[in-house]
């Protein structure tokens, strides 16, 4: 191995961040589909030869599929070692979620990159395209039993020999999508990506040579690993045990378990999720490296000096077992996958409180709630308004949870509701925080948010969230935030699903309104010991109701909004008492 | 034209900085006084009186950092919102995003609290449609009860407003009755754009920043006014257009970038004067670096900027990419091993540990003392008598040298590597990652730092050569007198390209045309002409991004001349410019209709700044001193820059000194006076 000078090894972590950052921006610029050129909904780096293991990534990529790249790559490098044959101008395409996917929306491109008639490296794109055929336009159909009713599966597969782009695979992508030309303009703005990125790296390879990079790539790796045993060592050994639930998986009302045991031993980690439900009926299943990649999301979040790439997973085992909801195999649907990765997040948080309550976060609201409205305009074309809501982030020791923000998993905007009803016929009639949504603590939860839409024509509302029975979980003494609602009136009276919040064949009238109440964050910390002129603050702004504030923070707070010094006083003493 | 004398005035942190031209003799002279912060007039009417009397100087042109300021530091105004039922969260909502990629931690507070966001009965669609009628009663009612808790400035924002503004229009004119100032706008008459958060964010800001840009204005238009000056005040905008006081009191928020943008147009005018159309400039300053395009001589827009998390303002700007890497960065090796300089920085106080004013952990101004390139003995804007070269020697040895084993100048010379890594990264970012090959183009550094660091730049990113401002210093105040006079207006008109009807939209052009241009008419400056400029916001049919598609046309008597054709074309050119691949048969749509007036000044000759006749390389030689390259000691020539001759061409190592600013020239690298008086650093002929 060449050795490589620290200043170079500075100056070339730059260069080649730099290199995936340029391809995740071509593809947010040139893609079709709002998810990925809004929402970000993407992924780009490069990765290990022999192992696929993540060399580069990007800083702005989706963090989920930051971490899932590197099965995505090994899914290749398995598919070659099978069946040989790879050359140099080959690129494969795939989203086969039981072989190093996600779900099957999001479409991998995996490109061998050669110096000298040797594999160097890989390159690899990752875009979540908008619609791959199934019951539900958009997927995530709640109702799924088979990974069949949600869309087709396409194994590793060469888009490319030689350089040379096969047009059949293309014929049968478009054929079984309901937006062939959408999935199309994704696809040639992944191409680009790839493009680009190649032509980058082989210019930083003939001005700095192969052999540093080579090294580069290594000591990248164990630096990441380093960084990632000093933390690890700095937790107290000892098993940290967290439970949370799903509400049901769409076809059954029973909850499922996701639990961790999660072992520290020194500089090593073990993540054990041998105890949660065994695999369910619905599409609340998830592959075992879409499991293993959320728990490195979480780990990232928490520890976030250490860099992303491969290096840092060394230390951490990880028990899956295929008999969990968490390791499962073909066909069994994983299309609802972002709600059982974000209470797997939620349980590795959990764990990590109890080991080191200094770096603990409370529970994120937990649900991507995702919503779509259908109908047909009065010319008769249909329309489709597909979105993704934003909840509350947990209290934490630096700060209250942010309100209205993204889940763990993406850096994904919300479209502006402008934007939505000039596109489709809607009206919102509520963009709000929720006041009373935010887990009580020192710092509180983020609120939660409310959406309310009045559909103008007659319409066919989906919706697939999570977070209707267990609310998000406070930690060092906080509370829980506010479960997820979904509400809609039939002849007066309010009615929720009976799944509780989850529908696929909920019809409106032009006219009617649903209206989404999505969860705020877990609060950290004793709520007695908030400020009394914060609590006070929260009651003159209308998040937090007076009776709450006595109740819950021990705060009385006069009409004109200011603490009762003396009331406060006589409260928390009483209570305390 | 007038014909007299104009000055431009660029007020910093730390130091003012004047630029004074007397148009009719071409004579100029400069000065830099210290700021004062709070009391910014008394620097100004100071610099000012350097030149003679005030009531002598014909126009006055401002770059301001007081809106950037009152922003970052969140000591705005305290302000009401009136919105729509059941929208008065936006601002906090924001777009639903977070600070980071990775970590949770942190929350936002929005300029306006929540108690003082009130809601009216109120609706308009997205068609425009009036669904729900205003009442004026419910407004003035809201603004009274705003007023009573204490708001300044009051913003109205209703959903879809952009597409039908009449309710807003009516709240305004209900809730002027009441509001006791000037400090009322509704977000029509701010943007009216499609996008409830930006246009809702960029609004409130406008607001937040009006009594204190107001308040501002008005003391210095007083204290000139007192000083008998009669002629016109103005101020530069965040477009690097310049526009009057009036106009700035009425939108503030478009001063949010004004100090910087006039910097940009300066180094732009004097790059194509200099024969480089093609230019990157570099502003290194304390904290970071700031780095912007100029693509044959013109400056590159963008449409919205973030001031900081959360604070969104959207309004064309000269686009400025910052970096966390500047002369008072820290330099520290992580625990990883890694060397890394910035984002933490030293700032101007306390400042590189060779200021001696406290702090201990090394930064690149540090490193590039000790390395020899910065004069210890003269350092730059004369507030010490000498840096401390051995304390800033024994911090990179302890905090860098050390932890590497590298020895504290081979650790000095990594802290400057990594450094000039991460500016080349700035620069490659605005220049090859948009498609532009870097060997086209020039550095252009201006400000005190960038020209310490340009040979490295060349080198690195493959730059074609550096040029250095006869007077980096002052470049803003400098912009400040060449800069036009501009004025931007956005409408979303959200039209279909098939079947458009272009005689209707050509009638909203000219409309808008001459709107922009009126406002330009009235500035008071003298221009040559006004051109007005417009630009379609156009996608295909699902997209959300836009391209931006200039239109070959201007407004004249019989209209623009806009056809269905000359959009498509536009269109296709602007699009195949930037993803190289048409959609056929995807429909095509019109978001927004921008237009801009810009009125061009008088022409203003740059040979004005050209060192005189007398000067020779002799005469500007100061002697020679060690100076680091390589990993070895270089005895470098050392010059005063201002007085070196047109012509002279100067082999490194060398380093050209003066008041404000320091040229490195590295060993294979030779620096030539051009016949303005720049200094243009390029390779060395073999």
């Amino acid at each position: 191995m060449t050795a490589i000078d620290p200043v170079t090894l500075a100056v070339l972590k730059g260069r080649l961040e730099q290199i995936a950052d340029e391809m995740d921006a071509t593809l947010y610029r040139s893609a079709f589909n709002p998810i990925i050129a809004e929402a970000r909904d993407a992924c780009h780096g490069l990765y290990h030869a022999e192992t696929g293991a993540t060399l580069v990534q990007g800083t702005k990529g989706l963090p989920i599929f930051v971490g899932a790249m590197a099965f995505a790559v090994k899914a290749v490098i398995d598919k070659v070692a099978r069946d040989g044959g790879l050359e140099p101008g080959d690129t494969f395409l795939f989203n086969d979620p039981y072989d190093g996917g996600t779900h099957l929306n999001d479409f991998r491109l995996v490109r061998p990159i050669f110096r000298d008639g040797e594999l160097f490296c890989w390159l690899a794109s990752v875009g979540h395209w908008l619609d791959i055929g199934g019951n539900v336009p958009g997927g995530f159909n709640a109702r799924a039993t088979e990974s069949f009713q949600e869309g087709v599966r396409i194994p590793p597969v060469k888009l490319f020999t030689k350089g040379v782009m096969n047009p059949d695979i293309v014929a049968i992508l478009q054929a079984n999508s309901r937006v062939p030309m959408s999935n199309f303009g994704d696809l040639n703005g992944q191409l680009n990506a790839l493009d680009l990125g190649e032509r980058r790296l082989r210019q930083l390879l003939d001005e700095v040579g192969d052999a540093t990079v080579a090294a580069a790539f290594d000591a990248f790796s164990e630096r990441a690993e380093a960084l990632m045993r000093t933390a690890i060592a700095a937790l107290p050994d000892g098993t940290y045990s967290f439970e949370d639930y799903l509400d049901n998986d769409g076809i059954t009302d029973e909850r499922l378990t996701i639990a961790l045991d999660l072992t520290v031993a020194g500089d090593r980690m073990t993540l054990d999720f041998s105890r949660s439900s065994k695999p369910c009926a619905g599409p609340l299943n998830i592959a075992y490296s879409t499991a293993a990649a959320c728990c490195y999301v979480a780990l990232k979040h928490v520890f976030t000096d250490v860099p992303a790439n491969a290096g840092c997973l060394r230390p951490i085992t990880f028990v899956i077992p295929e008999t969990t909801l968490l390791g499962v195999k073909a066909p069994k649907p994983v299309g609802g996958y972002t709600e059982t990765i974000l209470r797997v997040i939620g349980v590795v948080f959990g764990a990590l409180a109890k080991a080191d309550p200094a770096r603990a976060t409370a529970a994120p609201f937990g649900t991507i709630n995702a919503l779509s409205l259908a109908g047909h305009r009065a010319d008769g074309s249909r329309w489709v308004m597909f979105s993704f809501f934003g909840g509350g982030l947990g209290g934490n020791p630096e700060t209250d949870g942010l309100n209205h923000a993204n889940n763990p998993i993406s850096m994904a905007t919300i479209p502006p509701a402008e934007i939505l009803e000039a596109a489709y016929p809607v009206m919102f009639t509520q963009w709000a925080l929720r006041p009373d949504s935010a887990g009580m603590g020192a710092h509180r939860g983020g609120f939660g948010a409310v959406y309310e839409v009045e559909a103008l024509t007659d319409a066919d509302v989906f919706l697939l969230g999570e977070r209707g029975r267990f609310a998000p979980f406070g930690v060092a003494g906080g509370g829980s935030g506010a479960l997820n609602r979904f509400v809609w009136h039939e002849n007066g009276e309010e009615r929720t699903p009976p799944m509780a919040s989850k529908i696929a064949d909920l019809k409106i009238r032009a006219g009617e309104r649903v209206r989404l109440e999505t969860p705020g964050g877990g609060g950290w910390g004793d709520p007695r010991e908030r400020p009394p002129a914060e609590v006070a603050r929260d009651v003159r702004l209308g998040f937090v109701a007076a009776e709450a504030a006595a109740r819950d923070y021990g705060v009385v707070v006069s009409q004109d909004g200011h603490v009762d010094e003396a009331g406060t006083a006589a409260l928390r003493k009483g209570v305390a008492a | 034209m007038t014909s007299g004398s104009i000055v431009g005035v660029d007020v910093g942190g730390t130091f003012t900085d004047l630029f004074y031209f007397d148009e009719a003799a071409g004579r100029f002279q400069t000065a830099k006084v210290p700021s004062n912060r709070g009391d910014e007039a008394v620097g100004f009417l100071e610099g000012l009186k350097t030149f003679g009397p005030v009531a002598n100087l014909s126009s006055i042109v401002h770059g301001t950092t007081v809106g950037t300021n009152a922003l970052l530091e969140r000591k705005g105004a305290r302000i009401g919102l009136i919105t729509t039922q059941g929208f008065r969260d936006v601002l906090e909502m924001r777009r639903r995003d977070r600070k980071h990629t990775w970590g949770l931690w942190g929350d936002f507070v929005p300029v306006v609290d929540r108690d003082l966001r009130l809601e009216v009965n109120e609706r308009t669609l997205a068609d425009g449609t009036v669904r729900t009628a205003l009442d004026p009663d419910e407004v003035r009612e809201a603004a009274r009860h705003l007023l009573t808790r204490g708001a300044e400035a009051l913003a109205i924002v209703f959903v879809n407003a952009y597409a039908n503004p009449q309710n807003e229009l009516k709240a305004l004119a209900a809730a002027a009755e009441v509001w006791p100032n000037g400090n009322v706008a509704c977000s029509a008459q701010i943007l009216p754009e499609i996008r409830e958060f930006e246009r809702t964010s960029t609004t409130a800001l406008n607001a937040y920043l009006q009594p204190v840009v107001g308040s501002y204005l008005a003391k210095l238009d007083d204290a000139l006014r007192s000083e008998g000056f009669t002629g016109p005040f103005h101020i530069v905008q965040s477009n690097g257009g310049v526009m009057s006081t009036a106009t700035a009191r009425r939108l503030p928020v478009r001063t949010a970038l004004s100090g910087p943008a006039a910097g940009v147009i300066a180094a732009a005018a004097i790059a194509k004067a200099a024969g480089f159309p093609d230019v990157i400039t570099g502003d290194l300053g304390g904290t970071s670096f700031d780095v912007s395009i100029v693509v044959d001589g013109e400056t590159s827009l963008a449409a919205q900027t973030t001031i900081d998390f959360g604070l969104v303002i959207r309004t064309p700007m000269i686009e400025i990419t910052t970096i966390g890497a500047g002369g008072g960065s820290i330099a520290h090796v992580d625990a990883g091993g890694l060397l890394q300089v910035g984002p933490e920085s030293a700032g101007s106080r306390p400042g590189p540990v060779a200021y001696g004013q406290g702090n201990t952990r090394p930064t690149l101004t540090d490193a590039n003392v000790v390395l020899g390139r910065i004069n210890a003995e003269r350092p730059i804007g004369g507030k010490l008598q000498r840096l401390d070269v051995e304390a800033a020697r024994a911090a990179i040895a302890r905090h860098v040298g050390e932890p590497l084993g590298l020895d504290p100048m081979s650790a000095a010379e990594a802290i400057v590597r990594v450094a000039n890594a991460k500016m080349a990264g700035a620069i490659r970012l605005v220049s090859i990652e948009r498609g532009h090959d870097p060997g086209r183009f020039a550095a252009v550094p201006f400000g005190g730092g960038g020209a310490l660091h340009v040979g490295a730049l060349i080198k690195d990113v493959g730059l074609k050569a550096a040029l250095v401002p006869r007077y980096p210093g002052v470049t803003s105040a400098l912009g400040c007198v060449i800069a036009d006079i501009r004025h931007d207006q956005v409408q979303t008109v959200n039209l279909m390209l098939d079947g458009l009807d272009a005689p209707a939209l050509d009638r909203r052009m000219t409309e808008e045309a001459m709107a922009a241009r009126q406002v330009v008419e009235t500035a008071g400056l003298s221009v040559e002409r006004i051109d007005v400029l417009f630009e379609l916001d156009m996608h295909y049919l699902g997209q959300t991004h836009t391209v931006s598609v200039p239109l070959p046309l201007t407004a004249g008597p019989e209209g623009t001349g806009l056809t269905e054709a000359v959009a498509r074309d536009a269109f296709e050119r602007a699009y195949q410019t930037s993803f190289s691949r048409l959609l056929p048969g995807v429909p095509v749509k019109i978001v927004n209709l921008r237009t801009a007036a810009v009125g061009r000044r008088p022409h203003f000759d740059l040979h004005a700044l050209a060192p005189g006749r007398d000067a020779s390389v002799e005469a500007a030689r100061l002697g020679t001193r060690p100076v680091w390259f390589d990993g070895a000691w270089h005895e470098a020539t050392i010059y005063a820059r201002l007085d070196l001759p047109v012509g002279a061409v100067i082999r490194g190592p060398a380093i050209l000194e003066q008041t404000d600013a320091t040229t490195v020239v590295d060993p294979d690298l030779t620096a030539r006076v051009d016949d303005l008086g720049n200094v243009i650093v390029e390779r060395a002929a073999r």
